[in-house]
């Protein structure tokens, strides 16, 4: 199955061809825009909407006086609670507070700019130190608790020899995606459609269709392109609601496009953490105890979000005491959510960097020191893990990258002080049920559908790559349809878990459809698709050949389908992915500018369906840790309760000149516990640990520990 | 965006008599920050007249000097055989700005116009910016956010630094700046060009309204041929200077002559730095020398300046990128 295949849209999207959200167009479609409060917090006393009503163009005005109303959505993913345009409270700077809807975008940008909003401030604070600190409710973090205690801490305590760590801080950071959220919403004969840009079909049409108090059925969601979402479009938004309930009120279509500012309020932001992390330890580097605390900030509305960046210390080595916390702080601005990668991105960078520390403190090689502390089962929960090859990736990684410990300040080259660091990298397993159907007709073309949608990482590529395997035939018999609710539903590409979810649901559908294709040429009876294959037009079944036209023809049929649904097993094992990453930077000695010259990664992620998307996510992964560490950063402005920077010239994300060549590897593997097709989750794996390879290089050339994402020049001057 | 009236000016007279007769008008070139302007609403404009095919566009080195026409783009200037043996810090300097397809579209009389990238300048809708919006104070100082403020000439309404590299390398060299009024033209040096915000920050330069800029005239020197810009910014591209050092020297045998040195980042203009260009003539070109030289005068260099919080580490960071410029000049 694992070939290197070119993305099937590739073309596509290089020409133009594929169509995003925002290029679906619709009879007599009219343009809304959002107007946002310029406040933190308050209420509204006075909206004043003449001017913007009195533009040539506009439609409609709404405020939240005269906005559709909405009923609570209880169903669906909307993790913002709070309905917009319901009542006069602000609760965070960019909520919505008005939509102007016009003939023509120009029109509606200009109105927007008239509308005129009289505020009452209240008290607020965007400062993660004077807020409460509070648990987290027992809805957040998806079931898995905030704090957890195994093995005898006291005792652990007196054993060691070392303690090391510190506080870690990681930088408030927005998604990015290239492409802003956008909707074209359309309400015909008690039928919503959303043409959305959207990571998750399914959350977003229960979402709208509670509330609108529509059935789900009537609501279908069609997301053919969606560019980019790294965690900003998996869930319901704000705006969706507005879209879909103007479009029903005018009885137009009405096309929503976020502009790059609102991008920054409008559907969260990856928190900033402060961690504490203390690892106590043998003089032999045995861990005896690891201690992680972390606390983000969440809204003062809406549903805690918890980033649960000590988690990973709950899996990652062997270790008879581990203690994990996360603990809230409540600030005035959009509610924080997940982002690529969500726990794992913020935690590795604590963990690692104190892996480093206490590596440094026992004079060890720090790659010696993760290889010391291997595990094959699971500390917390003591389950064995499905597969865990991270010595091998440690071994394999320190081979392509030429890893030979050396102590800081030991290597230069011309201006340049070059570091090497290494850290692993880690993402638990998400697996969610999925459903797929596979059709066959006369000619012997297979036709795969499901809801899936392709957000960049390359679904459309390998779906059929799974569905030609498993049926035996060339990928050229194989079409996809997806990115549509109407079609065998598929869960929300969030959690690296879609290739392993959906693919797994392919793969059944179509041995599904082989089973039935041979029990209708051998007779009844048929349990299982072993021996059986398709071959262009003819299905070989235990050695006989029979075309598919005269099959289908003798049962009066002119195609065939199945359908089925996977969902995963009770897990008797531990199911995450694994990595090594090994950096080399270089900091100029004098201008104290550190860039990142050569990055290896090597991998424990189960099998790899397509070698080439695969290096893809990876490499896209790495770029995105290079970005947490040396540049990436939202600042909140105190006074006005607002992201300093609203766009991609305050908002550094890496460019080309930011990222070398990377150099990317999988261990050969199969996990047949995780999924059918042996896959797990890759996409946000390759985020993860990235930070704290390049902080610890950074602390290998300079000798200076940074703790603070980004790194900072001026945290490097000596 | 706010409606606008459009007009061609068909030569230099028109386009001067054209923004001089609407109030509130705009020239516009390559038009890479203006636009973004137009689409934020931070500039207004009742008119706009484009000058964009109007033959400015000459470069042209000569004995005396180089001419650089306003409407010469970036890329073309960057890209000039002349430019680049005789001239080679400005061609650095326009090499580390902005993209290659800002640098396609952009010109040199733009590049000088542009302005701040104070977020709070910036923003999508009106914050505390007296230079956006006059009596409406400092966002950036009532919030703290001073880490990339000026450092000299700062007024209490306004912290911005100028973002241009060019413009940095063109004040090392002496460079003036060639504008056409109404009635007559003047020639202003680039050092002068830029106002001190003082209590007026709305306005960038000393250009009236009914003026605009023709050309750029640097004189021809050997500190010119020996030239050279740094640029020290944390994305490794695209992205303005935290702090720069445009520098040229005049060497003679192993001895530093003269030098000439301006800072890029550091204040509401290109900031010449007298007491490093006393300090490094008659200094031998070798780095030691220069870094001694530097480290000297540094406390002269930066006596005027009042660093805010976050932008301390600007200064000595740009005692380290005016050697780097150094070095790369005498090496």
């Amino acid at each position: 199955m694992s070939a290197g295949i070119t993305r099937a849209d590739g073309a596509a999207k290089v020409t133009g061809e594929a169509r995003y959200a925002a290029d679906w167009q619709a009879d007599g479609m009219v343009h809304a825009v959002l107007v946002t409060s310029a406040i933190p917090g308050g209420r509204i006393l006075r909206a004043d909407i003449a001017a913007a009503s009195g533009t040539p163009g506009v439609v409609a005005v709404y405020t939240h006086r005269n906005a559709p109303r909405l009923n609570p959505v209880t169903a669906g993913v909307y993790p913002q609670t709070v309905l917009p345009l319901q009542d006069e409270l602000v609760r965070y700077e960019g909520e919505p507070v008005a939509v102007v809807v016009a003939e023509r975008l120009d029109q509606a940008q200009q109105a927007a700019k008239l509308v005129s909003i009289g505020y009452e401030p209240a008290d607020f604070t965007v400062e993660m130190d004077t807020g409460t600190v509070r648990m987290p409710g027992p809805e957040a973090g998806f079931g898995r608790p905030a704090d957890t205690s195994t093995g005898d801490m006291a005792a652990a305590l007196a054993a060691a020899d070392v303690v090391a760590g510190g506080e870690y801080r990681t930088a408030a950071r927005h998604h990015s995606a290239i492409e802003p959220s956008a909707t074209l919403a359309e309400y015909r004969d008690g039928t919503l459609t959303l043409h959305d840009a959207t990571q998750g079909l399914f959350w977003t049409r229960d979402a709208v269709a509670s509330a609108l108090g529509l059935r789900p059925d009537d609501v279908r969601i069609v997301a053919q392109y969606t560019g980019g979402g790294f965690g900003s479009k998996g869930a319901c938004r704000p705006h969706h609601l507005l879209a879909a309930a103007i479009a029903r009120e005018l009885g137009r279509p009405v096309r929503l496009v976020l502009t790059r500012a609102q991008s920054f309020t409008a559907h969260g932001y990856h928190p900033q953490t402060r961690q504490t992390v203390r690892l106590s330890a043998k003089r032999d580097g045995t861990l005896t105890a690891i201690r992680h605390s972390s606390r983000n900030p969440t809204a003062v509305y809406g549903a805690d979000y918890v980033e649960m960046a000590a988690a990973s210390s709950r899996f990652m080595y062997a270790c008879p005491a581990i203690e994990t916390s996360h603990r809230l702080t409540e600030i005035a601005t959009v509610l924080p959510g997940p982002m690529r990668a969500p726990d794992d991105g913020p935690g590795m960078f604590a963990l690692e960097s104190a892996m480093d520390e206490l590596a440094a403190a026992l004079e060890m090689d720090p790659v010696d020191l993760r290889l010391r502390n291997d595990t094959s089962a699971d500390p917390t929960s003591g389950k064995p893990f499905s597969g865990r090859e991270l010595r091998a990736c440690f071994t394999e990684g320190a081979r392509r990258f030429g890893w030979r410990h050396t102590p800081p300040r030991s290597r230069r080259a011309g201006d340049d002080l070059i570091g090497w660091g290494a850290a692993s990298a880690h993402m638990e397993t998400f697996r969610f049920p999925a459903s797929a159907r596979a059709t066959i007709d006369a000619s012997g073309r297979v036709l795969i559908e499901t809801a899936a949608q392709e957000i960049g990482g390359g679904t459309k590529t390998v779906l059929p790559q799974i569905a030609a395997a498993a049926l035996g035939c060339p990928l050229s018999s194989v079409d996809l349809a997806m990115g549509d609710t109407t079609l065998p539903a598929a869960p929300v590409a969030a959690g690296s878990a879609q290739t392993l979810s959906t693919g797994s649901a392919v793969h059944a559908a179509a041995r599904a459809l082989l089973v039935k294709l041979a029990s209708m040429a051998l007779g009844e009876g048929r349990a299982t698709a072993d021996g059986v294959r398709l071959e262009g037009a003819e299905i070989i079944a235990d050695g006989s050949h029979v075309r598919v036209a005269d099959l289908l023809g003798r049962h009066g049929l002119g195609s065939l389908s199945a359908e089925e649904t996977w969902a995963p097993a009770a897990a008797d094992h531990a199911m995450h992915v694994w990595g090594a990453v090994f950096a080399e930077v270089r900091v100029d000695a004098a201008l104290r500018l550190p860039r990142v010259s050569r990055i290896t990664g090597v991998y424990s992620a189960g099998a790899i369906i397509n070698p080439l998307t695969a290096r893809s996510q990876m490499i896209g992964g790495i770029t995105w840790g290079i970005g947490e560490a040396l540049l990436e950063r939202s600042v909140l402005d105190p006074a006005l309760g607002r992201f300093v920077s609203k766009n991609l010239a305050g908002y550094l994300v890496p460019v080309n000149a930011d990222v070398p060549d990377l150099d990317v590897s999988f261990v050969d593997e199969f996990d047949a516990a995780a999924s059918p097709i042996g896959a797990k989750g890759i996409g946000e794996l390759g985020a993860t640990g990235v930070s704290a390879a390049i902080a610890n290089a950074v602390y290998n050339a300079t000798g200076i520990r940074v703790r603070d994402l980004p790194i900072t020049p001026e945290a490097l001057m000596p | 965006m706010r409606d606008f009236s459009y007009v061609r000016g068909n030569d230099v007279s028109a386009a001067v008599a054209a923004i001089a007769a609407g109030s509130g008008a705009k020239l516009i070139a390559g038009g890479t920050d203006l636009v973004n302007l137009l689409k934020e609403g931070i500039e207004q404009p009742g008119l706009l007249v484009d000058i964009s095919r109007l033959p400015l566009t000459e470069i042209e080195a000569g004995p005396g000097g180089l001419r650089l026409g306003a409407l010469a783009r970036m890329s073309d200037v960057a890209a000039h055989p002349a430019v680049r043996r005789d001239y080679p810090g400005i061609a650095r300097a326009l090499e580390l700005s902005a993209s290659a397809q800002l640098r396609n579209m952009a010109t040199m009389g733009g590049n000088l116009m542009q302005r701040t990238r104070c977020p709070y300048f910036r923003a999508e809708h009106d914050l505390p910016c007296n230079k956006r919006r006059p009596g409406s104070g400092c966002g950036a100082l009532d919030a703290g956010q001073t880490r990339s403020a000026a450092l000299f000439g700062a007024s209490g309404a306004c912290v911005a630094t100028h973002p241009s590299d060019v413009a940095v390398m063109l004040a090392a060299l002496d460079a003036s700046v060639q504008i056409a009024g109404p009635h007559s033209g003047r020639a202003v040096p680039l050092v002068e060009f830029y106002r001190l915000p003082g209590d007026q920050p709305q306005r960038d330069t000393v250009l009236a309204f009914d003026e605009m800029i023709i050309g750029i005239d640097v004189p021809a020197s050997p500190v010119a041929a020996r030239s050279c810009y740094v640029k020290a910014r944390e994305r490794a591209s695209y992205e303005f200077a935290l702090v720069s050092a445009a520098v040229g020297v005049e060497v003679d045998g192993n001895v530093i002559r003269h030098a000439r040195v301006a800072l890029g980042g550091m204040a509401p203009r290109p900031l010449r730095v007298p007491a490093w260009e006393r300090a490094l003539a008659g200094v031998p070109a070798e780095t030691e020398a220069v870094r001694a030289a530097l480290r000297a005068a540094a406390e002269a260099a930066f006596a005027d300046a009042r660093p805010l919080p976050g932008s301390e580490f600007k200064v000595a960071l740009a005692e380290q990128v005016v050697l780097r410029a150094v070095e790369e000049v005498i090496g």
